[in-house]
């Protein structure tokens, strides 16, 4: 006959517990900081790090197409040869076209992993008001195609995107250059292009995207009207911009698609190099002191816990005599920081959601909007799991020293 | 022919702090099947630490210890436990019972750890070695709020539960008054002669010990009566 037999260490575990709420609270509390503040400071860490990449990707592809300016080689070749050879090296004046943009857009959209393609070429214009010229770009788009890209309605502040593909004249300006120049929507403005060429635009729109630099110098133009600034025919275009499925990768697969184009493919991390050092320091910050809060919140469990060992060393002895073993009593104290664990792990799940959701709902405003914070499954798993295997440390430690008390030692006393 | 139960050979043992010393020399005796033996002797004679290692669980000695035909001298710990849940009853001097636990409890966990009846069984068990002892209206009751004598008395009863092949006591009824002394010990005698369970207690009380089967006396670390005569 077999009997069910009854979970007899676990009750044990459970009495102590519930016999000491207080202390059963307290390090419960402890852990409970501890998961909260690891939570939520990773998912802060996502939101900083979404928020600046959606910053990011308002103006800037995740692989940028190029062709790069080439550098003239030696005619003769001088490796191994004794001959003493001067060399200036230039820049190779050929224009920076990218040769069938076409073919190359289309050979790029057959991409498995890429999701948008759209080409785009840059003018350095003036702004013409009355005597004086303020400098800055214009950037010639598909407005279409753009606007999927950079999800350019976001940011646009008076009139529409979708005007711009209906008027081949119209122009996006930069909320700083729309100032400065004193126009609004529906007001026209002249413009020069580097090449000379002068044109007078209807401005169908404006944008803000609280970069200023960006606000106060750029304007988005059709990229038909953009060729016809540079003077140039419609296969002229200098940039292609390409939207992968996971953003994360396009450090890795920028160099495919320069293989695969025989241009320059410059990933969006490489393109910002300085940012995101400064991400990478921020996020090792967070990530140190969230671990070191999760420690302490250890240290504090296995402070209690190895005082409970030290209270209860006469009723380890006693179930030591009556026939429980090593093992046994490791299972009772763990189950004890374990059960601490479940519970301290539940309320700073629920802690950490109610933070993340309360700040979600705060306003910061500026260029951020809304706190840049979110529910990131992966950081509670992180914290869910941390939780656990900082309290079974800090229940084993003190258990393995419970399980190796020897009774008589203490019955002699 | 008598049955041995539990024998030890030549069992000798040190203390070696603070001084070196030798509390145990040459215990070499036999215990039988259904026997009620006591042990007496001078306080520091020896008979607690003899207690311990019949117990298995002081296992630092030199020479042979037997029980039931098994030789576990140099057994593991856990074995050990094994042994000790199972076929060894208990009853301390002066530490009892589990106070964050009901007496009822403090009975049942020695065979919830055995593991070998269901829980109702036990429960029910428990519920009448209690009875036995005169508890059962205290089976309720945190054990720490029981007086000295009651909370013995459920460690007595814990030590019936398993129905173990052996039941050691040091002084069991230290704490007692006459009549629960009487009370124990004829449970005692009724255990050894109908049910063969065999009781070693270390005792002080002459008038217990006279009425066991036997008693061994003890001096300075040895024994010097194997079969102690009263006057």
């Amino acid at each position: 006959m077999s009997v069910k037999k009854h979970p007899v260490n676990g009750e044990v575990a459970y009495t102590y517990i519930v016999s000491n709420k207080k202390l059963t609270m307290v390090a419960a509390l402890g852990v409970t900081l501890g998961i909260a503040v690891f939570i939520f400071m990773n998912s802060m860490l996502a939101g900083f790090d979404k928020s600046s990449s959606e910053a990011f990707f308002k103006s800037i592809p995740h692989i940028r197409i190029y062709k790069d300016d080439e550098i003239s080689k030696p005619i003769v070749n001088q490796s191994g040869k004794n001959i003493p050879v001067i060399v200036n090296p230039k820049v190779v004046p050929s224009n920076n076209t990218i040769v069938n943009p076409k073919q190359v857009i289309q050979l790029l959209k057959n991409q498995p992993d890429v999701a948008l393609v759209t080409p785009q070429l840059t003018v350095g214009i003036f702004y013409n008001n009355a005597k004086t010229q303020i400098s800055g770009r214009a950037i010639g788009i598909l407005p279409e195609e753009a606007n999927q890209m950079f999800n350019m309605e976001s940011y646009v502040v008076e009139g529409n995107v979708n005007n711009l593909k209906n008027n081949i004249n119209g122009i996006l300006l930069g909320s700083g250059v729309a100032a400065k120049m004193n126009v609004r929507e529906g007001d026209n403005i002249s413009i020069t292009s580097s090449v000379g060429m002068t044109k007078v635009m209807k401005v169908i729109g404006v944008f803000q995207t609280n970069n200023s630099v960006v606000d106060k110098t750029t304007a988005y133009v059709n990229i038909a009207f953009a060729q016809q600034l540079m003077k140039k025919n419609s296969s002229y275009i200098t940039d292609i911009n390409v939207n992968i499925k996971d953003y994360n990768k396009a450090k890795a697969y920028a160099p495919e698609l320069a293989q695969l184009t025989n241009y320059k493919a410059e990933d969006w991390e490489s393109a910002n190099e300085t940012y995101m050092a400064a991400t990478r320091m921020r996020a090792i910050i967070i990530r140190f002191v969230s671990i070191s809060i999760l420690l302490v919140a250890g240290f504090g469990i296995y402070n209690i816990l190895n005082m409970t060992v030290m209270q209860k060393i006469n009723d380890i002895a006693i179930l030591k005599a009556i026939g429980f073993n090593g093992r046994d009593v490791i299972r009772i104290f763990v189950s004890q920081a374990l059960i601490i664990g479940l519970i301290g792990i539940v309320f700073g799940v629920l802690f950490a959601s109610i933070m993340v959701a309360v700040l979600q709902n705060y306003y910061v405003g500026g260029d951020i909007g809304y706190f840049p914070i979110y529910f990131k499954l992966s950081n509670f798993l992180k914290g869910i799991f941390f939780g656990f295997a900082v309290t079974f440390l800090a229940g084993f430690i003190p258990a393995r020293k419970a399980a190796n008390i020897d009774p008589v030692s203490i019955f002699r006393k | 022919m008598k049955e041995i139960i539990l024998k030890t050979e030549s069992i000798t043992k040190h203390f070696h702090d603070p001084v070196e010393f030798k509390v145990l020399d040459e215990i070499s005796f036999e215990v039988y099947k259904g026997e009620f033996l006591t042990v007496i002797g001078k306080s520091g004679c020896g008979k607690s630490t003899l207690l311990y290692i019949l117990s298995t669980m002081d296992t630092e000695f030199d020479g042979e210890l037997f029980i039931d035909n098994q030789n576990i001298s140099r057994w593991k710990q856990d074995k050990l436990a094994a042994i000790r849940n199972e076929k060894i009853g208990f009853v301390f001097q002066f530490h009892y019972l589990l106070g964050e636990f009901t007496c009822l409890k403090n009975v049942m966990i020695p065979a919830l750890r055995l593991g070998k009846l269901p829980y109702d069984v036990i429960e029910e068990k428990a519920y009448q070695k209690l009875e036995l002892l005169g508890l059962k209206d205290q089976a309720l009751k945190p054990s720490s709020k029981l007086s000295g004598g009651q909370q013995q008395r459920v460690a007595i009863a814990r030590a019936l539960i398993n129905d173990p092949l052996i039941i050691m006591g040091d002084e069991p009824t230290g704490n007692l008054d006459s009549m629960n002394t009487q009370n124990i010990f004829s449970i005692f005698k009724e255990l050894t002669q109908e049910f063969g369970q065999t009781i070693i207690a270390v005792t002080h009380d002459q008038d217990f010990a006279k009425a066991s089967d036997r008693t061994i006396e003890m001096q300075d670390g040895k024994i010097i009566n194997q079969n102690y005569k009263f006057i």
